[in-house]
């Protein structure tokens, strides 16, 4: 593969751009210090706010920079795309080299790099070496792979080392972030969100999705049989909980308790408690004051049904609700939508807030209209969602961890062990370690092997 | 009676105590202070543990009953409670005595924050959204982290002090250990540290999906955790290249300590979901 690479000046360019480290530095510090950004500007706000909070001048700059919605800006994916071409190739790059170490067809072992390395414990044995040597290299061929022995001038060196394959676990990192990037994906392209509110004793099947208003169906129906909020003695909410039911073909397939942190998870979709609101009931009492005369004259009436207005002055039909009606940037609150077509001249919208009974006054007609009796209905909000990418970033978390911990808590270690004849029934013992791919631990490997083999010297030495 | 925010104060005292007999033993060479310093940091240590336990014992006698992990001033205690147990952990294993006043000092601090009445003892009921085992796993992941890479930044502290100037081996300067100790033991917290806040993101992910539906939202709070993650990784990367060690590393490692501070405290003056811890 490198071959063909090497053939074109241009390619063998870019590859070697992206087999870089230096690369990957410049590439993570980047990331951090753009991602500040958003946190810092709010994402994905109303432009109007924009305009409000950074005036004229920073809102163009920021809008043409994408500081709205910074993550999904091209720059931004740019940059994270440039992060993953960068770790394939780094790991391409660096796979073949990785392979040959793993699996040598012969260990290579250099003394001068122990005598030079900071990590040496001696001690002195009242043997000769060559009495030792049965004992030592037992030892290392015990505990390390590759063991080897080596004569020097007046003794020899007994190698060993271990972990050689932990060398991969970078690489198990790397493929873990790949597969979390193909999650991510999987989500942000298949998988959608939505909502739908249910009131208690309703079932429905559709939610709404929440960027495109979309309607998506379910394939099966949802039914809510309750839906109640628990308060602590101090007033703050406790517990949010629906007796949700699915229904399938007309059946009744399950039936759960739906709280926060509890969702419900079927046939792919993901059910959560989200929110909470009254929805009016099927009747109230429409209530016409008359203006000139104070007198009161209440009807009963329903959404969609049409009233006469005392004294036949006109006709009144509620069409519509809104739980949080904004009136010239005020909020209502619970207010009822109408119209209304009197005797003579064009029908008029007429706002009703339940709340404020006297809105209506505004308008100045021969009655003023207000709402009472309502007969409120909780809706419990659920918040649904179908993500298929969820697994595969689940598997990548296991393989990444997996992967850390190899790659930080085992390591490619080699140990030395240099015996020394000092006379004739002396010896010099020294151990001594390295790790290949600079891994820390390499003090406390030769400690731990220095102080077993003078246990196992001085246990020979008794028996 | 003794309740645990009255056990804080004296855990409090002992982890200052603790500090100053550690920067008395650097300085004026005493085994004496060095030894009431390690006296002091493992009762103070062992103080803060109980407190943690009283205090979760406390919330089942107000009838509430959780793990206390759910306020800024329960995760001060534990953040405390984490800086003890792994510089004592460091301390016997590498018998490296200096960070200690750090470690004394940090805790000492994170609890005189704890103390302040802003921040406020008094115990909460969970929210709903709190109301999940993933908190007591995501916040003892993070803390452990945090205190790590706590830990990380003092000896990065200690490694400027000792390359900085001539004459590393005079004076007080000569007893902080040799450099290549320190740049070993930044890395090993660093892994540490680095494998913990992993463990933390990742348990914060799978608690979000669960709790609101998404595995990531870039909610401030997660954004700046994947900010000193990606800082974090920057150094352990930068240690794979030739040049990068020593001071440059430190250098990241103290801007990687920054990112922690506003992760931990910072965001909260930032509008987010997390907005109660």
């Amino acid at each position: 593969m490198n071959d063909t690479i090497k053939s074109t000046g241009l390619t063998d360019r870019i590859w070697n751009f992206f087999a870089s480290v230096k690369l990957s530095v410049i590439l993570l510090l980047t990331l951090a210090l753009t991602s500040i950004i958003g946190t810092l500007i709010p994402q994905n706000d109303q432009p109007v706010q924009y305009l409000q909070k950074y005036g004229e001048f920073w809102h163009r700059i920021f809008d043409t920079l994408h500081f709205y919605d910074m993550y999904g800006s091209w720059w931004f994916q740019l940059l994270l795309a440039m992060l993953i071409v960068n770790i394939v190739v780094c790991s391409i790059d660096r796979l073949g080299a990785t392979w040959k170490i793993i699996f040598p067809k012969k260990p290579v072992y250099r003394a001068e790099r122990f005598r030079k390395s900071d990590w040496r414990q001696s001690m002195i044995a009242g043997q000769s070496p060559e009495k030792l040597k049965k004992t030592l290299t037992g030892y290392m061929e015990r505990h390390f792979r590759h063991s080897r022995v080596e004569s020097t001038e007046n003794g020899y060196l007994i190698y060993g080392e271990t972990g050689r394959w932990t060398r991969l676990g970078a690489y198990v990192v790397h493929v873990s972030i790949l597969l979390l990037i193909i999650g991510v994906l999987i989500s942000s392209l298949f998988g959608y969100e939505g909502r739908m509110n249910l009131p208690v004793g309703d079932t429905d099947n559709t939610m709404i999705l929440r960027h495109s208003d979309a309607r998506v169906q379910l394939g099966f129906s949802l039914r809510c049989d309750d839906f109640s909020v628990q308060h602590y003695p101090s007033g703050r909410p406790k517990e949010y909980r629906s007796e949700i039911v699915i229904i399938e073909n007309g059946e009744e397939v399950s039936k759960r308790s739906l709280i926060v942190n509890h969702p419900i998870r079927y046939k792919g979709f993901n059910i959560f408690q989200s929110t909470y609101g009254r929805i009016p009931g099927n009747t109230f009492t429409l209530v016409f004051t008359d203006n000139a005369s104070g007198l009161q004259i209440p009807k009963k009436a329903s959404i969609g049904e049409e009233i006469s207005l005392p004294g036949g002055k006109g006709k009144i039909t509620v069409e519509d609700y809104s739980n949080n009606f904004n009136f010239r940037g005020h909020n209502l609150g619970p207010t009822y939508l109408s119209m209304l077509i009197p005797e003579s001249g064009n029908p008029r919208p007429v706002i009703i807030p339940v709340e404020h009974p006297n809105f209506d006054r505004m308008r100045q007609g021969e009655f003023t209209i207000n709402i009472e009796n309502v007969d409120y209905r909780y809706f419990t909000g659920l918040q649904i969602s179908r993500d298929p990418g969820i697994p595969i970033v689940y598997t990548s978390f296991v393989i990444m961890i997996i992967g850390f911990f190899v790659t930080f808590y085992m390591a490619h270690r080699q140990i030395c062990i240099e015996a020394v004849r000092n006379h004739e029934e002396e010896t010099t013992i020294i151990v001594s370690g390295i790790s290949p791919n600079r891994r820390p631990g390499v003090n406390m490997a030769v400690k731990r092997v220095a102080g077993k083999i003078e246990r196992t010297i001085q246990q020979q030495k008794n028996t | 009676m003794m309740d645990s925010t009255l056990l804080i104060s004296y855990v409090t005292f002992i982890f200052g105590l603790s500090a100053l007999s550690y920067a008395i033993g650097g300085i004026f060479k005493s085994k004496t202070a060095e030894m009431i310093a390690t006296a002091a940091m493992i009762i103070a240590t062992a103080g803060n543990l109980s407190a943690f336990i009283l205090r979760w014992m406390e919330t089942y006698w107000e009838g509430y009953g959780h793990f206390p992990l759910a306020s800024l001033y329960e995760s001060l205690i534990f953040f405390s409670l984490t800086i003890g147990i792994i510089y004592l952990f460091v301390e016997f294993r590498y018998k490296i005595r200096i960070i200690g006043f750090f470690a004394a000092l940090s805790a000492f601090l994170a609890l005189a924050y704890a103390s302040l009445p802003s921040v406020g003892s008094q115990i909460q009921p969970l929210m709903p959204a709190l109301k999940s085992n993933w908190l007591i796993i995501h916040v003892m992941t993070y803390f452990f982290g945090y205190a790590a890479l706590t830990l990380a930044f003092s000896v990065s502290l200690l490694f400027l002090l000792k390359s900085s100037g001539e004459n590393p081996e005079s004076g007080f300067r000569g007893r902080i250990p040799e450099l290549k100790t320190l740049d070993e033991l930044t890395y090993q917290l660093v892994m540490f540290g680095f494998l913990f806040i992993t463990l933390g993101i990742i348990t914060g992910a799978v608690w979000a999906e669960q709790a609101w539906g998404r595995y990531w939202g870039w909610d401030p709070k997660e954004t700046w955790s994947l900010i000193t993650w990606f800082i974090y990784a920057t150094l352990l990367h930068a240690r794979l290249m030739r040049g990068w060690e020593g001071k440059r590393l430190a250098w990241i490692s103290i801007l990687g300590f920054a990112a922690v501070l506003f992760t931990y405290f910072g965001v909260n003056l930032l509008p987010g979901l997390h907005s109660y811890i």
